[in-house]
């Protein structure tokens, strides 16, 4: 086995050596340019007004003194806005964001839902007189309270095979338990935001998002616009996570823009992105384990419920994890969900797999101690030889070799599986492992590559750099595909101008954009080994990878991983902190070793923060968050987080023109189940409500049931 | 007559004045994205809790973003675009890029101007929260990773580059000739 890091595999050997990113020197100095960062002349500033009752009607809005207040240009709302077109199926399968339709009806679903824009020459003067608007409000009785015993909406995303309740009473062990987790916002450092402006009659859009050519398709389709009359452009991203589509704030700095006939910007506050930018449902999951004395499966339930909006159904597939990671003769799955009168959740690192991993691989902890067996040689004997469901086979399914070989660099061989032994002072102290998984995939996508007559090579992709370090990636692929230094390649992403291409998402974004450059860098490198030189307007190809995505074998296609926690739990105060924290994964090709491992640690990272920190609270009375702010939902903090370390196996895919399988996500999947696993082999307590808080170790330790 | 909204004041930014007329309700940060051209400095929460808008006011560390643009007239104001010296990168910007103490960038100019000022707060003998012996005699504790991670909490990054971070910080702080504990990246 080889845990290669930094070794070349290919003749020309960029992809796969560490490389700086090519844009980090404007990063450091400040240069880089974000979407709230570019000046334009005649700017106007707007500020969007959100409902302060979570269910009812607009009544009246007083728009005079606001309208009279020094600055203001205008007050956009449901009886003087524009009518757009939100009945569609967009690019990822689903419809537009609710509350990007914006002020077409008098209706609000939720606290926090946009009623009106409030657009002056300052952003002083927009914010004051934002905040001055009275809105009149029929309120209505509302619910919020998310307790995952009551899905009202049929289950569309169910799969059974055999007979579960005779599986459960022929087992020799069986776990049975409901494990929960709280909503959970993104937060990107850089709030949401959006310069709009028609410029030589397109609409031309500055934006901070996912995917160029995603939103400029969906501003297209919201406006009755020709596709071919908007662009967007959102060169460098403060980090997205999920929430970075087409929202409110771009809708609404475009219908400004239109009413004013000059550019606006509208920039989301902290507190805003808390209802307009979507957020990881609350989950509450049943797991039922059955297993023979030897740990061996005879029965897997993964039954999910999660909350969605009452104007749009998003599903937190928890599930779907375990129709990955474990076969039994009876295994049941199913995500289901509960409409209530507030914000629509959406993607969120790791969607369905970072919750349903908390869930999955404690209760396999749980089976490793009723069985006991180390959790380890648990899953080992649990390895499918095929999908679950599917059938299927793996494209590879490295997971026992991560766990080898994170086991040898944990020590895990000296751990004492008995629990609640090790004391420090005032510390408990404890490790704990868990699987991971995501799904690697690649959609397809659209690239131009240029030779130019001074022998470099420019390649132009509706990618985005939402932190991943996709541009590095990228000029890497390029170069060794036209069989260059990476010196003599300019990657030029985040213009929808480039065409259609896959979004920073799903993990999947740097493997459909590597596919999509290599094949047009290949190609051009034969056209260029003929001869003939490059004229003055250089050469370029381009290419579509749709059919080759779509011909693509049907396969299980995923990354894994093996996570490794040490905690402490302190006794006195019940503060739990991660002493170190280990990850080997087997996720395809590592193009960029130095971004990839950032991106594995900081997924990594994640699970820390979501293990202890995250939860968002809901007042049921409002309806509305309690400290909807940075103070009152806490991420980990650099003080929070110790050594973290990443590393990885050898596993290209064997079906990819770069052999990559995506490294986004699978950072997280895992984490917060190895962390919760080491708090109940340090303390002997079992917790299967996230986060870990201090008042939940502590009542668990005075023996307060289901912690 | 009504009191007046706005006055002149003039900024001295990484060394240059700038004289222009601010709403007296115009924060630093927005003074200097807005007004000035100088958008280095981010703006994550606008309320003080992240830690993007750090600047530095003579030589100390504030978030931008509660500094009200005229209370700062004369005091010398350092964004991150004052950090290097013309072409060349300060130690602290040169350890990020190297070690990829980043990654969407966003956090950065905040997390860079606190690292300059923690590296020279710590040589100045100033203790921290994690510091065991505060006396003013003991002289500034070795820079372990524990302390860079207590000096650096004011700053959050959310794609979680914590881990190069500290060791971005603790190769600047060895280069200025602090006694700094200095861990290689697993690579």
């Amino acid at each position: 086995m080889t845990t290669a890091t930094a070794k070349a595999t290919t003749a020309q050997g960029s992809v796969g050596t560490a490389h700086t990113r090519v844009e980090g020197r404007d990063k450091v100095t400040g240069t880089a340019r974000y979407a709230g960062d570019l000046p334009f002349t005649e700017l106007a500033y707007g500020w969007l007004v959100l409902s302060t009752v979570a269910r009812g009607r607009i009544r009246s809005m007083e728009t005079g003194p606001v309208l009279a207040m020094p600055g203001v240009l205008t007050v956009l709302h449901h009886q003087n806005a524009p009518r757009i077109d939100s009945d569609y199926i967009g690019r990822l399968g689903v419809p537009p964001d609710p509350s990007a339709a914006l002020f077409q009806h008098d209706r609000v679903p939720h606290l926090g839902w946009p009623v009106a824009l409030v657009v002056a020459e300052t952003s002083e003067q927009a914010r004051e007189a934002a905040e001055a608007l009275v809105v009149h409000y029929e309120e209505k009785p509302h619910d919020t309270a998310f307790d995952g015993e009551r899905p009202d909406v049929p289950s569309q995303d169910t799969e059974e095979k055999g007979d579960l309740e005779a599986e459960l009473a022929a087992s020799a062990v069986v776990v049975d338990a409901r494990y929960t987790t709280p909503e959970e916002h993104h937060h990107p450092m850089e709030p949401h935001a959006a310069t709009a402006r028609w410029e030589g009659g397109r609409l031309d859009v500055v934006d901070s998002d996912q995917g160029t050519a995603w939103v400029a398709e969906e501003l297209a389709k919201l406006f009755s616009l020709e596709p071919s009359a908007v662009r967007v452009r959102s060169e460098h991203v403060g980090g997205a996570f999920g929430s970075k589509g087409a929202r409110a704030h771009q809708v609404a700095a475009v219908m400004a823009a239109t009413a004013l006939q000059r550019p606006v910007r509208v920039v989301l506050t902290r507190r805003q992105m808390f209802s307009i930018t979507g957020y990881r449902s609350p989950t509450s999951q049943r797991i039922r384990l059955g297993a023979d004395a030897d740990g061996r499966l005879r029965a897997l339930e993964h039954r999910s419920v999660n909350l969605t909006s009452t104007v749009f159904e998003f599903v937190e597939p928890c599930a779907g994890v375990s129709r990955v990671m474990y076969d039994a003769a009876a295994h049941h799955t199913s995500n289901e969900v509960v409409r209530l009168d507030v914000p629509t959740p959406t993607w969120m690192r790791a969607p369905g797999e970072a919750p349903g991993s908390f869930a999955l691989e404690s209760a396999l902890d749980e089976l490793a101690e009723r069985c006991g067996i180390d959790p380890i040689e648990l899953r080992v004997r649990n390895e499918p030889e095929l999908g679950p469901v599917s059938g299927l086979p793996f494209s590879t399914r490295r997971l026992t070799d991560c766990f080898r070989e994170g086991a040898r660099r944990f020590g895990w061989a000296e751990r004492d599986p008995r629990p609640g032994l090790r004391r420090e002072g005032r510390w408990l102290l404890g490790t704990g492992t868990a699987a991971a998984s995501f799904p690697s995939g690649a959609a397809p996508s659209t690239a131009a590559v240029t030779a130019q007559a001074d022998g470099t090579f420019t390649v132009r992709i509706a990618a985005a750099d939402i932190g991943t370090g996709a541009r590095t990636a990228i000029t890497l692929v390029a170069a060794d595909a036209l069989e260059v230094a990476p010196d003599r390649v300019r990657v030029r992403i985040g213009d929808s101008d480039f065409g259609p291409a896959m979004i920073a998402g799903g993990s999947m974004g740097t493997r459909s954009w590597s596919w999509a450059v290599a094949v047009a860098a290949r190609e051009l490198r034969e056209r260029l080994a003929l001869g003939g030189g490059v004229p003055p307007e250089g050469v370029t190809v381009r290419s579509d990878t749709s059919e080759a995505v779509r011909a693509l074998a049907q396969k299980e296609r995923h990354s894994f991983g093996a996570q490794f926690a040490e905690v402490a739990v302190d006794v006195t105060t019940g503060e739990v902190r991660v002493r170190r924290m280990l990850g080997i994964f087997a996720a395809g090709r590592i193009v960029n070793p130095l971004t990839a491992r950032s991106q594995f640690i900081g997924g990594m990272i994640w699970g820390i923060s979501m293990a202890l920190h995250e939860e968002a609270v809901r007042d049921r009375a409002s309806g509305g968050h309690v400290g909807a702010d940075l103070a009152g939902y806490h991420v980990a903090t650099q003080a929070d987080v110790p050594l973290v370390e990443a590393d990885w196996v050898d596993d290209p895919d064997p079906d990819d023109p770069v052999g990559i399988k995506g490294v986004g996500e699978i950072g997280i999947v895992g984490a917060a189940a190895a962390i919760a696993n080491a708090v109940w082999h340090a303390t002997g307590v079992r917790h299967r409500s996230l986060p870990i808080r201090p008042d939940r170790v502590l009542a668990a330790a005075e023996g307060a049931p289901d912690a | 007559m009504a009191p007046p909204v706005s006055s002149a004041i003039t900024l001295t930014i990484n060394g240059e004045k700038h004289t222009l007329s601010v709403d007296h309700r115009t924060t630093l940060l927005d003074a200097l994205r807005e007004r000035l051209d100088l958008t280095g400095t981010k703006k994550g929460c606008d309320q003080g809790q992240c830690g993007a808008c750090t600047v530095l006011l003579d030589g100390r560390r504030a978030v931008s973003c509660l500094q009200l643009a005229v209370a700062v007239e004369g005091r010398e104001v350092t964004t991150v675009e004052g950090v290097a010296e013309g072409e060349r990168l300060h130690p602290v910007q040169q350890a990020f890029l190297d070690l990829d103490g980043y990654q969407c960038g966003y956090c950065t100019p905040g997390q860079i101007c606190s690292a300059v000022a923690v590296i020279e707060e710590h040589a100045a003998g100033w203790p921290s929260a994690v510091t065991d012996d505060v006396r003013p005699e003991a002289g500034p504790p070795p820079l372990s990773a524990e302390e860079i991670r207590e000096r650096m909490s004011g700053n959050l990054c959310r794609c979680g580059a914590y881990v190069s971070i500290v060791q971005a910080v603790a190769r600047a702080a060895a280069e200025a000739g602090a006694e700094a504990e200095v861990t290689e990246a697993v690579a």
